[in-house]
């Protein structure tokens, strides 16, 4: 190989002072021509419906990484909520909304780092949490100190909306740890008749929230734990920890894990021969639990979700079951990858846009309080009247919950 | 609870062993280790179900293939990843074979993903009842194989004009060379073998420990210590090793719960060293001066 020397002359291929200008007065045209339709680039929806400065909003959730799927589901959620809203002539007068994306990759420190990021550079009005709750805890003191409202559509922990800031900020459509324990422990006791039951926790701080919180409910409906046995994610064989459940009187075990080592314990129970009553927080409806547990052991499991688009549909279901399979070509309820992401992040959406048409700002403090203020909204979930007071700023609690099981791959409700 | 507790620790200990006979062979030949065992048992496991499970090559074909380019890559590891260190008498091999098998992981996360996926096989779908206790098939086969691969190795070092071959050239390379004995070559073979028997060890467990880019983190470091407390001079010992590692497990998880397993268990390991430093089964190492 020769090295040339490349020097650039003019005539050659260099610089061309008329290309430059003629450059310069095509892309100021189309640059305005862009603003006076309206048709301004978007970072992900765009809605051209209305004419106004679009209004950003922001989701950090698990873009990729193992909990990718619930990231996508979370995404389809909130833009078929923005796709009605933007054709409804977007909030606050006109604007429409556009969605801001940041992937957390399940990590606290980049969930901080992304929100740091969105309130500062991108302005967003509010943030969009995804699936972790360590993600969500962590963002928590940046949300607070730039005054921007937290909308929880998935991480379930007690602490994200019950937590120690005042104003809080922090606000969420999904379930609530503590909420959910005395769901199950009351399901346990009121379904399978159990006045013992044996918690099976991951070794995990999950894990433990949860155990404070079915220590807390269980005297309330008069139910004894009578051990608490906790395993790590790789474990292959838990039947040691699950033989202690059995000798110790366990009538119901309570199972908080997600897929991967729900599934594990699932099969160790088939070691024991141990037919006994399972019922599980939401963890396992992520990842790929009936093809790990097998499909007849998955269906054992009766597990808790906010929403199921299975059997018959309100006619918010119907609407958003169609749009769903329309914009992302899913031949039925079968394919949407985690309905309570979607469900979740869908009402979540509307009750945000009627918090900024209720605040007509986006500044945080005003909107912030515009949430204990909204109208009545009939969301896919249920018809949300005051969703949010200042004690209380989970917008689903106990009467929402549904009880599901495993059907081969999907996820339906419990027939009771 | 006992009988159970028992059975359960074999099975898992058994699949220790396996892993840790990889370790045993090339320190016996080359008194070096490949550290990253754990990860290849990973990619044994991940080859295996991408061949079988995502692309249809029956297993009668899928099982060899992936043995085979196990072999490969053990040999490849040998000649860039070993031998340009151990030549010079260095000990970086134990960073360099660790650095491999985090690499191996991460490229793994990257082509097959983060997410755990099932190996369906018919040995582990439903539980055989044995004292009352139910044991998938494969937990059963699994000790069978260790054992059975145990003996053979052993008869291999020790009955066979190639064993001698090998011993020549772990006790004295230079000499062995000498008399016409491919050193290097032989060396090789050893980390080939070694590789393919981690791959061997994940298409074995993949059906009861499913198959994920760090399935063989965690594995490589018990069945490490298992090769370590077995003595590592002789692969039945190793095997022997890796079952009672298991069982120690198991009933320190059924007695004191699950978040004792691993407390207990490497503190078994750190007390056998302290006893017996050259592990359960092995001899001391006399330098004749």
């Amino acid at each position: 190989m020769v090295f040339k020397p490349h020097h650039r002359t003019v005539g050659q291929k260099g610089f061309h002072r008329r290309t430059f200008l003629r450059g310069i007065a095509g892309f100021g045209s189309a640059v305005a021509i862009a603003k006076l339709t309206g048709c301004t680039p978007s970072t992900s929806e765009g809605g051209s419906e209305s004419g106004g400065e679009p209004l950003k909003l922001g989701l950090i959730a698990a873009i990729t990484g193992p909990s990718a799927l619930s990231g996508e589901s979370i995404k389809r959620g909130l833009e078929v909520a923005i796709d009605e809203i933007n054709a409804n002539g977007g909030v606050m007068g006109g604007r429409p909304i556009e969605l801001v994306i940041r992937d957390d990759e399940s990590t606290p420190a980049r969930g901080v780092a992304a929100a740091r990021e969105l309130i500062e550079r991108e302005q967003v009005a509010a943030i969009f949490g995804g699936l972790d709750s360590p993600v969500s805890l962590a963002m928590l003191p940046v949300l607070h100190e730039l005054e921007t409202p937290y909308m929880g559509v998935w991480a379930a922990a007690t602490g994200i909306t019950r937590n120690d800031f005042d104003p809080n900020y922090a606000f969420r459509v999904s379930a609530n740890d503590n909420i959910v324990d005395s769901f199950l422990i009351r399901y346990a006791k009121e379904e399978t008749g159990a006045s013992k039951v044996g918690l099976v926790l991951i070794n995990n701080p999950w894990g433990e929230s949860n155990q404070v919180g079915f220590e807390e409910w269980a005297p309330e409906y008069d139910v004894e734990i009578v051990g608490v046995e906790r395993f790590n994610d790789g474990d292959t064989d838990i039947s040691a920890q699950l033989g202690r459940l059995q000798s110790s009187g366990a009538e119901t075990l309570l199972l908080v894990a997600n897929a991967a080592p729900g599934a594990q314990m699932m099969r160790s129970l088939e070691r024991l021969a141990w037919d006994v009553p399972v019922v599980s927080h939401w963890g396992i409806s992520g990842g790929r639990f009936p093809e790990l547990a097998g499909e007849e052991t998955a269906r054992k499991v009766t597990f808790v979700q906010t929403y199921s688009f299975f059997g018959e549909q309100s006619p918010v279901g119907e609407r958003v079951l169609a749009a769903l399979q329309e914009k992302y070509d899913l031949a039925g309820p079968a394919d949407i990858l985690a309905p309570v992401g979607t469900a979740n992040a869908y009402d979540a959406m509307h009750l945000m846009a009627l918090a900024l048409d209720t605040a007509e700002s986006v500044e945080g403090v005003v909107l912030r309080e515009a949430f204990y203020n909204l109208p009545a909204y009939e969301g896919l979930i249920k018809t949300y009247e005051q969703p949010f007071t200042p004690d209380n700023h989970d917008a689903l609690n106990e009467d929402d919950y549904i009880l599901v099981q495993w059907d081969g791959d999907q996820i339906v409700p419990v027939a009771s | 609870m006992w009988p159970q507790l028992i059975l359960s620790g074999m099975a898992i200990g058994s699949m220790y062993g396996l892993v840790a006979l990889g370790f045993q062979i090339t320190y016996a030949v080359s008194n070096t280790m490949n550290l990253s065992q754990g990860a290849f048992v990973m990619v044994g496991a991940v080859i295996c179900y991408c061949l079988n499970i995502a692309w249809g090559v029956p297993a009668i074909a899928a099982v060899p293939i992936t043995l085979a380019l196990c072999a490969a890559l053990g040999l490849v590891i040998e000649r860039w990843i070993v031998r340009p260190f151990a030549r010079k008498g260095s000990q970086s091999w134990l960073l360099s074979t660790i650095a491999l098998g985090i690499i191996a992981e991460n490229v793994a996360m990257l082509t097959f993903g983060k997410e755990v996926r099932g190996y369906p096989s018919p040995l582990a779908e439903t539980t055989v009842s044995i004292l009352n206790f139910g044991v998938f098939p494969l937990e059963i086969v699994i000790p069978v194989v260790g054992l059975a691969t145990a003996v053979g190795l052993w008869l291999l070092f020790n009955r066979t004009l190639w064993g001698k071959a090998f011993r020549a050239a772990s006790e004295n390379p230079m000499t062995a060379q000498i008399l016409g004995i491919p050193v290097t070559r032989l060396i090789a073979l050893s980390f080939g073998l070694s590789t393919a028997l981690a791959g061997l060890a994940g298409m074995l467990i993949a059906p009861i420990a499913n198959v994920s880019a760090t399935m063989g983190t965690l594995l490589g470091v018990k069945a490490f210590a298992t090769a370590i407390i077995g003595g590592l001079s002789n692969p039945w010992g190793v095997m022997v090793a890796g079952v009672l590692y298991g069982v120690v497990e198991s009933i320190a998880a059924g007695m004191l719960g699950g978040s004792y397993r691993e407390i207990i268990g490497f503190l078994v390991v750190i007390a056998v060293l302290a006893v017996r430093p050259n592990g359960l089964f092995g001899r001391t190492n006399i330098k004749k001066v």
